[in-house]
């Protein structure tokens, strides 16, 4: 039942903090800040006193592998269609729960002073989407799980089109085209994967757990995985299907950006993990190369296109799309550490990139605009800013102490076992990693400050966010051991090649 | 005390941590006291433990903090490990790295961003001690890009001139190149050994793979790319020159005695599987000379008084990979630890004239200043006599070793050993040109020695320790293989003596007597072309500028608006396109709409008619 209460708690929020606007415009974020907080409160219990939420893992209904899930909820919704709601937290999943809600509050923390026009509404489609990213990772039914990807969706639509910048119809309207054909395609999928289990056990069901081993004709295994792949793709996302994300993301208001790189992205990891994979091990295991060899031309590919970018957030998404290779590079190659490197490089980026977006648009706020050539020299304008540009900048780049590096690192040594010449040419990106960020750091706090440009540097509440991403990031970095172990039962279960 | 060694590297951090948080708002005094004093607390701290270590009698002793990495068969544990050879290092590492910070907080004082200059060095000396003092090559990856993270941040620390901000830059950069081979190596070492615990490994790979085999020999390629970016070698070593944009501490402390001279340590500490691959091992040797030679041809065209220090580093490293190539580890140990010593003594003395003539670095410029000088001029002259390795100094100590080792290494040593005394004439040469222009000659600028406790204390210990270095014994009898004694016939030793001597006598010729008439020979013909060709370290630069790195900026540049996006937004731009035609078809005439149903049907009976 926590998850439920989890999602809904930010749906009645969200409804709350929408309805409030009306007597006090200063009234959303506070609902939407105490909304977070309990969420966070409910996950920190989850982490640290399971037994106080009567979580108990032996106590479960007969799903999945024992002792895998921490939590696990089941109750029917639609019988007659064999849908029912079934959410369950496993360690993977409660990692990325975190990872969420912790963002959740940064993202807050961004908006705070830089949201000013219909704030009732914003803060309901920050925590819609939010609620949407929780159910994601949460619901194990098929419906449930389509249901949520689109809940995460929409709310993320308005958030740029109405909020956005300049360009903000033209980079909403793509992210949601893109999302929404890939969606669709990823529809179709679950469809025929329910109408072949029904073919060969007679029932309808949407249940993740039913699904699992079904067996489909060689012929279709293929075009069914592929549409599950298009759409986590997509979302990851991984080039060629990349392109809604440098135009979203420049255009996004910061908390906005701060959600899509940190949360949305790892969506679709998590979707490759937990559904296209282990849905079609033969068709993956076919595909499996390709796969890889897309990570690494993202790797390498948007790692030049985003050095020559000048618009400061279009540079950042673009390092996003190269840092998202290392992912979908892990996660392909199968192995404990290719799979567990993706995982320590979604929460690691997760934080990085937040921090990163959450740098360039409160430059953007501070001196209207995103162009690099416009800047220089802020260094002495804002220490404490070009500071925190650099910590988050060396995470980007894969300094060991952080926690990029050790995803960076286990991907690599996961991905050379199967295959040399990938992890060979992804081990460049560490290189072209270093070309597009220290030029960042060059142009907009190093050199002379020729612009003359005068800024107030990083606020309490800025300080605050910024702080507690450094020590989450030292934390994957030094001791990443206690996010391994929690992922590792999980991985497990789904079938990773452990060597021994 | 041994238990508490691990205090020596996160002391440093500790200093780096307070002069971080208090964001350069603390007072200059007690912003140099945290900065040396952690590095003086650290030191202090490896004399106890390392006086226990030897009193102990062990070959040596690990410390496991906590268990860092454990996926599937990977174990890494952040585990420091001590034995003769890291013993040396930290002794390095802290001990000359306490003089440079007490020197630092004369050089840097007045600076406005003298905490944040701290904060970095405390950050490096940190990162250097995990370096050399991981037990296993995860760890040692991690000291090995904190360093190269802190060089790039300190080649840049003066920020607002954008040249240094590019050597910075191009520094990282290189090095990177060096790092992601090594990354790979040790992957490969992974797969092949099962571990990345360097004994355990080494141990693994001497059971199982063959000598020359083609695993020892890709894996030990890949850990030498590593080493040579670090170490400023052929063919990465163009970045170090350019690192000398830093303050001239920086230079002393990273670009001469530690950093740089990790790749030297990189290498000795693998070199188990060195002895498995013998033609790599070869090969470190003869990158070695053919590095050391090139160096000291362009230390002799330059004339910033840094720069040809900087190529004298690139050079003398040189003689280390050379000694490292003829299986000579304890003698490579032995001449990175007097290296430290003299090199920082010159670097160190170098930044005290560069005060005293206003920050002016060019040599031409200089001249006569052995009187305005007199401190300067005598530190200088005993630096520059033990780079010369003049009998009894510390770098004599350490090169006859060298030399002597490669003399009698069974094959090819002959060669190495050719390149390595031609090399030590070459050092003499490029050595007193540069003490005799500076300190000899016309005078034409005037200097006041800027005086302090904390600018000439540090370089008298300095002095001494290059003077008398050389009678240091190093423990490292463990870790090594057992090699003989050396001695080479008179012949050989009056050879390797008389070189240097010689190369001092011409310099002398040259630069005080003047009996060649240098501006005519550089100025036209062959010799302006040698010139310039040394003098742009060999066409090195050029070369990578013209192949990696414009075409890489030309690339990027061309596909700026990256190229994919126009396929979406043309297939938009076809369905507006289709759109706005359907829509033309759209007239509200009546006359428009029947004729269209019309024509229409008549187009459908046809066909029907036809099929």
């Amino acid at each position: 039942m926590i998850l439920a209460w989890l999602i809904s708690i930010l749906f009645v929020g969200g409804i709350g903090a929408w309805l409030s606007e009306k007597s006090n415009p200063e009234l959303p974020r506070v609902i939407a800040l105490a909304t977070i907080l309990l969420d966070l409160l409910l996950v920190v219990l989850m982490l640290v006193a399971p037994g106080a939420l009567g979580l108990d893992a032996a106590a479960q209904a007969d799903l999945g592998e024992p002792g895998q899930w921490l939590v696990l909820y089941s109750s029917e919704w639609i019988p007659r269609f064999g849908i029912s709601f079934i959410f369950g937290a496993d360690g993977l999943g409660l990692l990325l729960i975190t990872l969420t809600v912790f963002l959740g509050l940064v993202s807050l923390g961004s908006a705070w002073h830089e949201i000013k026009e219909r704030t009732g509404f914003f803060y309901f489609n920050l925590l819609w989407t939010l609620a949407g990213v929780i159910g994601v990772f949460t619901a194990l039914d098929m419906f449930l799980f389509f249901f949520f990807w689109e809940v995460m969706l929409i709310p993320m639509y308005f958030i740029i089109a109405i909020w956005g910048h300049e360009n903000k119809e033209y980079a909403a309207t793509k992210f949601f085209i893109f999302t929404q054909v890939s969606g669709m395609l990823m529809l179709l999928s679950i469809l025929v994967l329910v109408f072949f289990h029904f073919q060969d056990a007679g029932e309808i069901t949407f249940s993740y757990f039913d699904l699992l081993g079904t067996n489909i004709p060689p012929g279709y295994a293929f075009w069914v995985m592929l549409g599950f792949f298009l759409a986590f793709a997509t979302k990851l996302p991984t080039v060629p299907m990349h392109n809604w994300l440098p135009d979203a993301h420049s255009q996004a208001p910061t908390a906005g950006s701060v959600i899509l790189a940190g949360i949305l992205l790892k969506t679709g990891a998590y979707g490759l993990i937990r559904f296209a994979i282990p849905l079609f091990p033969q068709a993956t295991a076919a595909f499996a190369p390709t796969a890889m060899l897309l990570g690494v031309i993202s790797i390498l590919y948007t790692a030049k296109v985003a050095f020559a970018q000048n618009d400061l957030k279009r540079l950042i998404a673009y390092t996003s799309v190269s840092h998202m290779g290392f992912v979908m590079l892990g996660i392909y190659a199968w192995t404990s550490q290719g799979v567990q490197g993706a995982v320590m490089t979604m929460l690691a980026h997760g934080l990085s990139a937040a921090a990163l977006f959450m740098l360039a648009g409160g430059l953007q706020h501070r001196i209207h605009t995103r162009q690099m050539d416009e800047m220089g020299g802020l260094w002495g304008a804002a220490p404490k800013m070009g500071f925190m540009a650099l910590f988050f900048t060396v995470a980007a780049v894969g300094m060991p102490g952080l926690g990029n590096f050790i995803g960076e690192f286990l991907v690599l040594l996961g991905a050379f076992r199967i295959s040399v010449a990938a992890a060979a040419a992804a081990a460049i990106g560490m290189v072209v990693a270093a070309v597009y960020s220290l030029i960042v750091i060059q142009k907009v706090f190093h050199g002379e400050n020729t612009h003359k440009l005068e800024l107030k540097d990083l606020t309490t509440i800025e300080m605050i966010c910024f702080g507690m991403m450094m020590i989450g990031l030292l934390w994957m970095g030094l001791y990443p051991q206690s996010m391994l172990d929690m992922s590792e039962p999980t991985l497990r279960s789904l079938g990773v090649l452990f060597f021994q | 005390m041994l238990e508490l060694f691990w205090l020596v590297p996160v002391i440093p951090f500790i200093g780096f941590l307070i002069l971080t948080l208090t964001f350069g708002k603390l007072p200059q005094v007690y912003a140099g006291i945290i900065g040396a004093g952690s590095i003086g607390l650290s030191f202090l701290f490896a004399l106890l433990a390392g006086s226990s270590f030897l009193a102990a009698d062990i070959t040596a002793y690990s410390q496991t903090l906590w268990t860092w990495i454990s996926v599937g068969d990977l174990e890494v544990g952040f585990t420091f490990y001590l034995d003769g050879v890291s013993l040396v290092m930290m002794y390095v590492i802290t001990g000359v790295g306490f003089l440079i910070h007490i020197y630092a907080t004369g050089y840097m004082s007045g600076d406005p961003s003298f905490s944040r200059f701290f904060a970095y060095m405390n950050l490096f000396v940190s990162a250097m001690l995990i370096l050399v003092l991981a037990d296993n090559l995860v760890l040692l990856f991690m000291g090995w890009e904190g360093v190269g993270l802190c060089s790039y941040l300190l080649i840049g620390f003066w920020y607002t001139d954008p040249n240094n901000g590019y050597c910075a830059r191009k520094a990282f950069v290189m090095t990177r190149v060096g790092d992601a081979f090594m990354a790979i190596g040790l992957f490969a070492l992974f797969i092949s050994t099962g571990t990345l615990n360097i004994q355990e490994a080494m141990f693994n790979a001497e059971a199982e793979w063959v000598v020359g085999s083609g695993i020892a020999t890709a894996v030990t390629l890949l850990l030498l790319g590593g080493a040579v970016g670090k170490s400023a070698q052929l063919p990465l070593q163009t970045w170090l020159p350019d690192a000398m944009a830093g303050p001239t501490p920086i230079s002393a402390l990273i670009h001469a005695a530690t950093m740089v001279t990790a790749g030297v340590y990189l290498i000795s500490r693998t070199h188990v599987l060195y002895l498995l691959a013998p033609d790599v091992q070869y090969l470190v040797g003869v990158i070695g000379m053919i590095t050391l030679l090139m160096a000291g041809f362009t230390a002799l065209t330059q004339n910033d008084i840094k720069k040809v220090l900087a190529y004298s580093t690139v050079s003398q490293i040189g003689y280390m990979f050379l000694a490292l190539g003829v299986g000579a580890w304890g003698s490579a140990i032995f001449h990175l630890m007097t290296h430290a010593f003299f090199k920082a003594l010159l670097f160190l003395t170098a930044g005290s004239i560069i005060l005293a003539m206003h920050h002016e670095q060019d040599i031409f410029k200089m001249g006569g200043l052995r009187k305005d000088l007199p401190w300067s001029h005598w530190l200088f002259l005993i630096g520059t006599v033990a780079l010369v390795a003049l009998p009894f100094t510390s770098g004599f100590w350490s090169k006859e070793e060298i030399l002597a080792s490669a003399l009698e290494h069974h094959e090819g040593g002959y060669l190495l050993w050719l390149g390595g005394v031609a090399g030590a004439f070459m050092t003499a040469l490029y050595s007193f040109r540069l003490y005799f222009l500076v300190f000899y000659g016309k005078k034409t600028h005037d200097g006041h020695e800027v005086m302090g406790w904390h600018l000439q204390g540090p370089l008298v210990v300095l002095a001494i320790l290059a003077l008398i270095g050389g009678y240091i014994h190093i423990p490292v009898e463990a870790v090594f293989p057992e090699v003989a004694e050396h001695h080479p016939s008179l012949f050989y030793q009056a050879i390797m003596i008389g070189l240097p001597m010689l190369g001092i006598y011409i310099a002398w010729l040259i630069f005080i007597k003047g009996k060649l008439d240098l501006n005519k020979l550089a100025g036209q013909g062959f010799g302006a072309k040698l010139h310039r060709f040394w003098y742009t370290q060999w066409g090195m630069d050029w070369l990578y500028d013209k192949v990696i790195v414009s075409p890489y900026v030309w690339l990027a540049e061309f596909n700026k608006s990256d190229v994919i996006d126009s396929f979406y937004n043309g297939s938009a731009r076809v369905v507006r396109f289709c759109h706005d035609i359907m829509s033309e078809t759209q007239t509200g005439q009546l006359r428009w709409y029947a004729i269209s149903v019309a024509y229409g049907l008549l187009v459908l009976v046809t066909i029907g008619v036809l099929l």
